[in-house]
């Protein structure tokens, strides 16, 4: 993590933190918004939401249309330049601004943007390194859901396809909350089929994922999937309720920021 | 006539709708991933292995020419004849020819991809030659007149009851038969007789060596070995990208495509051809069919990697539940989603969208191909080349013009609001919207994030302010 490094070498300096809130979470679940600035001011940090914040262009870009998301990326630059650092409640989002986020020209404003784009757990994770969310506690069971986005892009957890040695942000983050456990997906890093317009160009391949994803966490027993990422929990919720598979899901902010049910 | 996109959307539904076969092809592909696993735990050089295969590939991409023609004068001296085929056309041609001279009627064969793609079956058989598929799953899909589903396990959509219909209509054997072993046995009966009479044998090839002037072939059943020797003519189809310089990389790549395939340590057959048996004749066709076209391809060049492994398939979410037919191309699944295009632009349009780009495929590729890169670059490349289809277009521009407008943004948002908590269920749910075929829409909220920051963020700081 190069950018988390720098970024945690200012000492002393206090970071004016811009709050991205993705059009998702803005329009169907503003409370994993809430909770993620309550719990980064709770963290002492400086945060303002930028009033006139649309989208990173993801959709469009993810599409094809790069050029279609021109307009969205040339917006987001302006209202996120000023900023120290921008952190968002989303892998996906993330993960645009910071490997994709080339439909503009590539001026030092949106090098700075670009650089210093967090999602909401690689920044408690790698720049607060928040030792304690004393005001926490979860007594359930719940099911992780890692995006593809956060996993193997931002790589915030190990992949099981590489082998590699056991690693989890989210869940290093969760370990600190009272009172949680963990349920064991039989496929834990597989693919839920949201996967922006996927979702509706491949309807029933997406919703099959989905309904396959819920059942596998339900069947491990979880009470609740837990998950950085909200458009994935979105299309997860749709499945759960169709189905009649009786499971609850919230965001990991919600959580962190002390969520009792 | 104008080419239609493949319907890969469609085409999946319908394989999903059939829950048995599903979900069979399902665990079955998962089965293999996870074998492939335990594999790569036990070797703790794998990601090593993964470099070094990925570098010699690349290298001997940049160099092919000169590997070419190295394979080509070693291969001579070795007593085997070589021949150059730029397209499927002129691969079967040069096949035709082959057989022609030696009388031969009837060609048996073990699986090869590069005949899918020359559609070589198609051509010999008006000619008069009678081409009989000697792998068991290559066989079951040629009886039912499929093309492969898979790369690597050609009928793994189907289940034994399909198999044992197959058979009774060609084999006239038991159509209730319910057990593999006992089909396999009359696969093996039905074919043994047609292997000893053969005039001619065609196999693949999986690895082309250029010091050695060499080939090998890697199988499972022993029938490429048989089509090699019995007949004593040996017609061998390899696209030109299965190069590798020495034998000793041969040490990096045995090791890994039964583990990434199958999650078997190594292939039941590993076969090293050097040259024909005494009194016998074996030939090479080395296939382009635009293999150097790609290899200009500055972004998709890396797919010539590819040794053909299926890792990719059998990991991908997507091709798990759709099935290999569903994408209407010789090959299928993730590297055929990248591979496709370059065969028919338009044709192959739909598959770099079969994915939700989860990146899966790029992880278990044993020659790191960045599989989901090239599929989200792919996907510029056909909206550039106006590929994508006309609703999308239209849909892409009209959002990236109202993500640039924050008021008309948020008038939508509000929108958004007030038509889910308003509007009657089958208004929302219907078949203009794909969304909630199979799935609940989102709840309505009684405040956006942005209206609850305006009531609690800033009134409190425009007060603060006021009071300092």
């Amino acid at each position: 993590m190069q950018r988390a490094e720098e970024a945690r070498s200012l000492p002393g300096v206090r970071m004016k933190i811009g709050l991205f809130i993705p059009c998702y979470i803005d329009a169907f679940y503003p409370n994993a918004g809430i909770a993620t600035l309550e719990l980064l001011e709770k963290l002492g940090q400086d945060v303002e939401y930028p009033m006139n914040q649309t989208c990173c262009g993801q959709p469009m870009a993810n599409s094809g249309c790069n050029k279609d998301a021109a307009p969205a990326e040339a917006l987001f630059v302006k209202n996120f330049a000023k900023y120290d650092v921008i952190v968002m409640p989303s892998g996906s989002c993330t993960h645009h601004v910071r490997d994709n986020f080339d439909a503009i020209e590539q001026t030092d404003e949106v090098r700075h943007v670009r650089e210093n784009t967090f999602e909401l757990v690689e920044f408690l994770h790698d720049v607060l390194k928040v030792e304690d969310f004393p005001w926490a506690e979860f007594p359930h069971k719940v099911g992780l859901h890692n995006s593809c986005g956060t996993l193997r892009a931002l790589r915030t957890a190990s992949m099981s396809e590489l082998g590699e040695p056991f690693f989890s942000k989210p869940m290093d983050l969760l370990n600190k909350v009272k009172g949680i456990s963990f349920a064991t997906p039989k496929r834990p890093d597989e693919c839920c089929g949201f996967g922006g317009t996927f979702s509706v160009t491949e309807e029933a391949v997406s919703a099959k994922m989905g309904t396959d994803k819920v059942r596998d966490h339900h069947q491990a027993g979880a009470e609740y999937i837990v998950s950085a990422d909200t458009s994935c929990m979105m299309h997860q919720q749709g499945c759960a309720e169709r189905a009649g598979v009786p499971i609850r899901f919230i965001h990991i902010a919600e959580i962190l920021n002390g969520a009792r049910e | 006539m104008k080419v239609k996109p493949v319907n890969h959307a469609k085409a999946a539904e319908a394989f999903i709708e059939d829950t048995a076969h599903m979900d069979f092809h399902d665990e079955r592909l998962w089965d293999l991933r996870q074998k492939r696993d335990g594999q790569m735990h036990i070797l703790p050089e794998w990601q090593e292995l993964r470099a070094r295969a990925s570098a010699i590939k690349e290298h001997t991409l940049a160099n092919l020419p000169e590997y070419l023609e190295q394979f080509e004068a070693n291969a001579k001296k070795n007593g085997i004849h070589v021949h150059w085929a730029a397209d499927g056309a002129e691969h079967n041609r040069i096949v035709g020819e082959i057989l022609e001279k030696h009388g031969a009627k009837s060609l048996i064969k073990s699986k090869s991809m590069v005949t899918e793609e020359c559609c070589m079956r198609e051509y010999l058989e008006p000619r008069g030659v009678v081409v009989t598929e000697t792998d068991l799953g290559e066989r079951i899909q040629q009886l039912d007149n499929q093309m492969p589903s898979h790369i690597v396990v050609p009928a793994v959509h189907k289940l034994i009851p399909d198999v044992a219909k197959i058979f009774a209509e060609h084999y006239h054997t038991d159509p209730n038969d319910n057990s593999a072993q006992s089909l396999a046995w009359q696969q093996r009966l039905a074919a043994r007789p047609v292997i000893l009479s053969a005039d001619a044998g065609m196999t693949g090839g999986n690895f082309v060596v250029a010091e050695t002037g060499s080939f090998v072939v890697c199988t499972n059943e022993g029938n490429a070995d048989l089509s090699a020797t019995v007949p004593g003519l040996h017609i061998a189809t390899i696209g030109i990208e299965r190069l590798v310089p020495r034998m000793a990389d041969m040490g990096v790549f045995i090791r890994m495509l039964s583990r990434s395939a199958l999650g078997s340590p190594i292939t039941q057959y590993t076969t090293h051809f050097r040259g024909p048996q005494k009194g016998s004749e074996m030939h090479v066709v080395l296939v382009d069919n635009g293999r150097s076209h790609r290899l200009g391809m500055e972004e998709f060049w890396t797919s010539l990697k590819c040794i053909r492994c299926g890792a990719c398939m059998n990991t991908c979410p997507v091709y798990r539940r759709s099935g290999g037919l569903s994408y209407g191309a010789v090959y299928s699944g993730p590297i055929g989603a990248i591979i496709d295009p370059t065969f028919n632009e338009r044709k192959y349009s739909t598959l770099p969208f079969a994915s939700t780009m989860n990146g899966s495929c790029t992880n278990v590729c044993p020659v790191k191909i960045n599989i989901h890169d090239q599929l989200y670059k792919w996907r510029r490349v056909l909206a550039e080349h106006h590929e994508l289809p006309f609703v999308k277009r239209e849909v892409m521009y009209m959002a990236g013009k109202l993500m640039g407008q924050p008021s008309l943004y948020r008038a939508a948002i509000n929108g958004t609001e007030v038509a889910l908590s308003t509007m009657p269920r089958f208004v929302l749910y219907n078949w203009l919207n794909p969304w909630g075929k199979h799935r609940e829409l989102p709840h309505p909220v009684k405040q956006t994030f942005h209206g609850w920051y305006k009531q609690n963020r800033l009134k409190t700081k425009k007060k603060e302010g006021e009071g300092a």
